[in-house]
Order: structure tokens, then sequence, then C-alpha cells
């Protein structure tokens, strides 16, 4: 099912979101296999099956704008042009890592492409955007600030304390929900009582739109108008992406508690097989080339991923440092 | 000289560090035009303006939040908490984010913020308006903690934590915030962080202590003087980092160790300086070291209870006496 309503973006765009959707996914699918060869501890969120999300947001984003995302946000870090041999030696706990080894999954972050981290709290990093937000407002920089967070967020105080503050002082940021129906275990119906999340805009006095989260260009699209608004000083807004993730919860997750029939049908809608539909319908793309696209950068990530595995640990001495500033 | 109090010492500490440094900004709940539950805050708003001086809603996790985000992006927010009681309420922003944001990211940011909260008994304000919250975020690596007790502390330890490139919980006493002092113009400077100060200097005993209970001390002090006991009395002023060799070098001259503490027995703050002394201190120690603080009990509201709870001067004295006998 290719929905055809979504305004068709440059190739050049196109090209680019096909490209780093792919880079997401096979890497994805490469981190879970990390953890089979225990290169990869604790735990890990992967994002495969919602590459549109981060990567049609990411498209909108442009030099010096802030994002703060999710522990399910290797997607969002290279989506916005993080490193994979940062975030692959991050995942290994590597010296080279983003984070010099000591975030690990949950944590990438690269305050150089203004990706100011993802966070292990449910709805933690969500005020840390509206105070990005606020600083682009005070230094008028014309900046906005993004944060992303999934449909179990929506319950925790943080999301409406956010939201409300952001709204009252009109700040640059929006507030992108990736809502892939289940709060780790739990379906989003059994915890929330209302059909669409982005209603809870109403409360706040914002724009709340509910946007196809596996077109990326729909996606980019919709979230493009709502930033050029945020930027023009016309305040925060909720956007709710609807979208699914094809894995579980977590690492462990084999995801028992979906509905029969469920996953395959969102996999009807696999958001890399609609970009490529509509670029070969549209003759800018044929099956050769996307194999040959998919098949370098698989190579790419195999690449990046042995000589991640080659990378040394930090320094024992590295623990003591940074724990404050100290120049 | 011209009398200040602790409450206008840190009004004008806010007012010079927005007036030094365009990146400071101050927010916090009430704060901007009405001036501060404790009229801790007037006129900044009008001299500031709206855009760097700014009342929050009553979401004190969302603004403590932003002043991170705000931090690591540019500005140099000072946010206030009012009652410090209120602290737990943003707790996840203090411990989880603000703390560890620049370790776990391995160092890609300086967090240049200050909380600044009211705390302590002694006003009426009940159960939930009346606690000292230091000891509870001493197990947070990642912040610093100063715990002005005097009007120049008000002043100077602000004013470092406003231009630390850390983050900062500044926790003034609110039962200090009519005391007062002498300041000659232009007397008023940053003080370290980090640095304890002699109040009182003596021979036989060292008193630690912190901001009421360490007026309390200075009292008791004067009573056992008069018995000829001499007590020297150290204030803090800062919890993290911890002033280590103030306390050992005190210990190495007077060779007993009282610690005074606004707070609750069980893993307060008391418990590091007596683990400090018996760590790098117990050959100087003639005698064990002796805690006084609230035990397991609360702050009530009604008066004589709220005044029996938080360390007196007598009681402060009585623990003295009995451990000069030892």
């Amino acid at each position: 099912m290719i929905q055809e309503t979504a305004p068709a973006l440059t190739l050049d765009t196109r090209q680019h979101m096909l490209k780093r959707m792919l880079e997401i996914r096979l890497s994805e699918e490469r981190i879970q296999g990390l953890f089979l060869e225990n290169l990869v501890r604790g735990t890990t969120h992967l994002c495969v099956g919602q590459e549109a999300c981060s990567v049609g947001v990411a498209a909108v984003l442009q030099p010096g704008d802030s994002v703060t995302c999710t522990y399910r946000g290797h997607g969002h870090a290279l989506a916005m042009g993080m490193s994979m041999k940062a975030l692959m030696a991050e995942m290994m706990g590597k010296a080279s890592g983003a984070c010099k080894g000591k975030g690990g999954s949950m944590h990438m972050t690269d305050a150089t492409i203004g990706l100011l981290g993802a966070n292990a709290i449910v709805g933690g990093q969500i005020p840390i955007a509206v105070g990005a937000a606020l600083t682009a407002q005070i230094k008028k920089t014309g900046a906005i600030a993004v944060t992303f967070f999934g449909d179990g967020a929506t319950n925790i105080g943080a999301f409406h304390e956010s939201l409300n503050l952001a709204a009252v002082w009109k700040l640059p940021v929006l507030f992108i929900c990736e809502n892939n129906l289940y709060g780790e275990y739990s379906m989003w119906d059994k915890t929330t009582p209302i059909q669409n999340l982005a209603d809870r805009a109403i409360g706040y006095g914002m724009p709340g739109i509910i946007v196809d989260g596996q077109d990326a260009e729909r996606v980019y699209n919709d979230v493009k108008a709502l930033a050029d608004r945020a930027r023009a000083g016309e305040g925060p807004a909720l956007i709710e992406l609807k979208t699914y993730r094809f894995r579980g919860h977590s690492r462990t997750d084999q995801a028992p508690y979906r509905v029969k029939g469920e996953l395959e049908q969102w996999m009807q809608r696999d958001p890399i097989t609609i970009l490529k539909d509509r670029m070969i319908a549209a003759g800018q793309l044929d099956e050769t080339e996307y194999e040959e696209l998919r098949g370098s950068i698989d190579r790419a990530v195999h690449e990046v991923v042995e000589w991640a595995k080659a990378e040394p640990f930090p320094a024992i001495e590295s623990l003591y440092q940074d724990i404050y500033y100290e120049g | 000289m011209p009398k200040m109090t602790y409450r206008d010492a840190v009004t004008k500490a806010l007012g010079d560090a927005l007036r030094e440094d365009s990146n400071v900004v101050f927010f916090g709940e009430d704060v901007a035009v009405a001036g501060g539950v404790f009229k801790v805050t007037p006129g900044l708003y009008d001299e500031f303006g709206g855009d760097r001086v700014r009342d929050t809603p009553i979401s004190e996790e969302a603004f403590i939040g932003a002043a991170l985000g705000a931090a690591i992006t540019g500005l140099r927010p000072v946010a206030e908490l009012m009652f410090a009681d209120f602290v737990p309420v943003a707790m996840d922003q203090i411990v989880n984010q603000i703390a560890k944001y620049r370790y776990m990211s391995g160092g890609q940011f300086t967090v240049p913020l200050t909380i600044r909260a009211a705390q302590g008994a002694g006003a009426g304000f009940g159960t939930q308006h009346s606690q000292c919250v230091e000891s509870w975020l001493m197990n947070i690596p990642g912040i610093m903690i100063a715990v002005p007790g005097t009007v120049a502390d008000a002043y100077g330890l602000l004013r470092s934590a406003i231009s630390e490139n850390n983050p900062v919980i500044v926790l003034e006493h609110k039962v200090l915030y009519n005391i007062s002092e002498e300041i000659e113009d232009g007397a008023l400077k940053p003080v370290p962080l980090g640095k304890a100060a002699i109040r009182r200097t003596g021979k036989d005993v060292t008193i630690v202590a912190t901001q009421l209970v360490m007026h309390r001390s200075l009292e008791a002090a004067e009573i056992l003087a008069k018995e000829g006991i001499d007590a020297e009395v150290i204030d803090l002023r800062t919890m993290m980092p911890l002033d280590e060799n103030a306390i050992l070098e005190s210990i190495a001259k007077t060779h007993r160790l009282v610690v005074v503490e606004e707070a609750p027995h069980a893993g307060g703050w008391g418990a590091n300086i007596a683990s400090l002394a018996a760590d790098k201190g117990i050959y100087w120690l003639d005698a064990p070291v002796k805690r006084v603080n609230m035990g397991g009990v609360l702050v009530a509201y009604s008066p004589p209870l709220e005044d029996e709870v938080v360390p007196k001067a007598s009681k402060i004295a009585q623990v003295v006496r009995d451990l000069m006998k030892e």
C-alpha cells in the first residue's frame, strides 16, 4: 500500500532518505547479531520499522538545531549524521565511541551535530529540549529544538509539564511522539484512554497533528511546516507519528503480546519499501540499483563493525574523568 | 558600616551575575513579577526584563530539566526551586540528567547551571516545607552543593556557583534570610567552592556545622568558653566538594570532634565527617566522635515541637561538656 498523497521531494532528498533508512536498518540488524556474539552488553532497543520517523524529521533540521531522543535512539543518531563508527564503537564500549564508551546503546550523543543525547529515563529528555529551545529564543538564533519520545512517555509528568512550559513561553520546540503502539510490553490502549495522542496538544494550546510515520516524505513535509512555524516564533507543536517497531521492546523481548497478524500487517508498510517503490515508480531507481545500494551499505556496516571490534576499550583512568569539568 | 541581610546578599549576587554576563538567566516560581515568596528577588524582573528573568509554571521537573537544556546550549541558567523540599519533585532531572550529562556523554558538555532553594526548619512551615536536603544530594557525584551560613557567603557562594562550569545546588537557609552583617562597600566577593571557614578558633574541641546550627554552635562555644572549654567552630560552606583538610587540621589540633547537623541521623552528612575522622584522623582523636542531629524525628509544626527538633546551643554545649570528660 503506497500513499501517493505526500508531495514529492527532490531526488536528492529522496536518495538521502533512502540511504539513511537503509543505514539504520542494516546497522540495527547487525547490532542484534552483536548481542548474540556478546559484544554488546546490557540492553538495547532497536528501531527497525520506525526509520522513516527519524529520517523524515532529521531532514528538516538545520545546523544549530538541537535534538534529544529516546533510548531507542540509534536511528535518530544515524539520521542526524552521527558517524556509524562512533555509534558502533560506543555500542561495544570502546574508547573511540561517541561517548568514549561511557554511554552505551541508550546514550548516543554527538554535540557537534546538535544531538544532545538519547535518554534512558522515559520522558527525561523532554524538558532538556525545552531548555535548548529557551536558548534559541533568548539568543534569537532561529534554531529549533526537537525531542523524540514514545507513546509510553505521554503518560509521564515530564511530558505534560514540558508541553505546558513550552507553550507558556512560546518556545521553538517540536514534541515528536513516535507512537509505535506499545509502551514497553503494554499496548497503548491499555494505558492510555484516548485514540490519538496528538489530541493531548489541545490541553496545552498548541497544534497537534497525526502523521503517517511510515512515510518519510510525509513526515518531512508535515514536520517541516511546524518547524518553520516554530522558527518564526509561533511556538511549539505536538506531532504524533503513527509507526510500529518490527522487533520487541528490548533485546530479550520476543513480543508475545502482539496482536496476531499485526506485525505482518505493519510489515506491509515497511518505510524503506514505501520510499523505494515510490522512487521506482517515478523512474528514479530500479531494483538493481537498489540492491547495489543495499549491498554497499551492508558491506560498509560490516567493515565498521569489524573496525569497532578491533578498537581498544577505554583506559581505566577514564573512569575518573569528566565527572566534573576541571578547566 | 552599612548593614546587609542574607536576603539582600542573595538578591545582590543574582543582580550582579545577571548584569555581568548576558548568558545568565533566572527563572522559577513567582521569582519575576512577584519578587519571590521569600522576597529574595525583587527588582530583577524590572531591571533585566521578562526574557532573562521568568516566572515558571509549578512544574519543577520541566523547568529544572530546561535549565539543563539551556546550560548545555550556551546559557548560564539559575533556577529557583523555592522550598528545598521540592527537590525530590525534580529529582530525576537532578540525579539522572544534570549530574550525569557530562559524564555519560564522555565529556561533550559542560553544565554551568545553578539551582537555588530555601531549606531548613524554624520558620513554622511544617513538615513538608522545613527539611534540609543536602544529605539526599551528597550521594550524587557530578553536582556541587553549597550551604551559605553568613551574609558574605550568601553572596559569595552564589556568585561562585553561577560562574562555575559545573552544576551547583545552593541551599539557602530560610531562617537566616533576616540575619545581617556589617558589610563594607565592595567587600562582597566570590567565595570559592570547597573551602570551609573557621568561624571561631579554639583548642579543645572541633565543632563542624553549617548554616543555622553553625550559628547555634557559635552560641554553644560562648557558653562553653565561660566554663573554660575552648571550642573551634568550622563552617563547611560547601558539602561537595568537601574541605577535608580543614576538618583534619582542626582535629589534629583539638583531638575532639562534634558534628552538628540539621538533619536526621541515618545517612546524614555528619556520618561522612565521622567517617573521614575515623579514616584519616583516628590517631589524633582522644575521644569518640559525637553527632548532634535530629535523630529519627521529623519537623513538626507547633512552635515548641519545631523548636525542639533542631539542635539548640544548650544541647550542643552539653554534648561537648560530656565529651570533654571522656
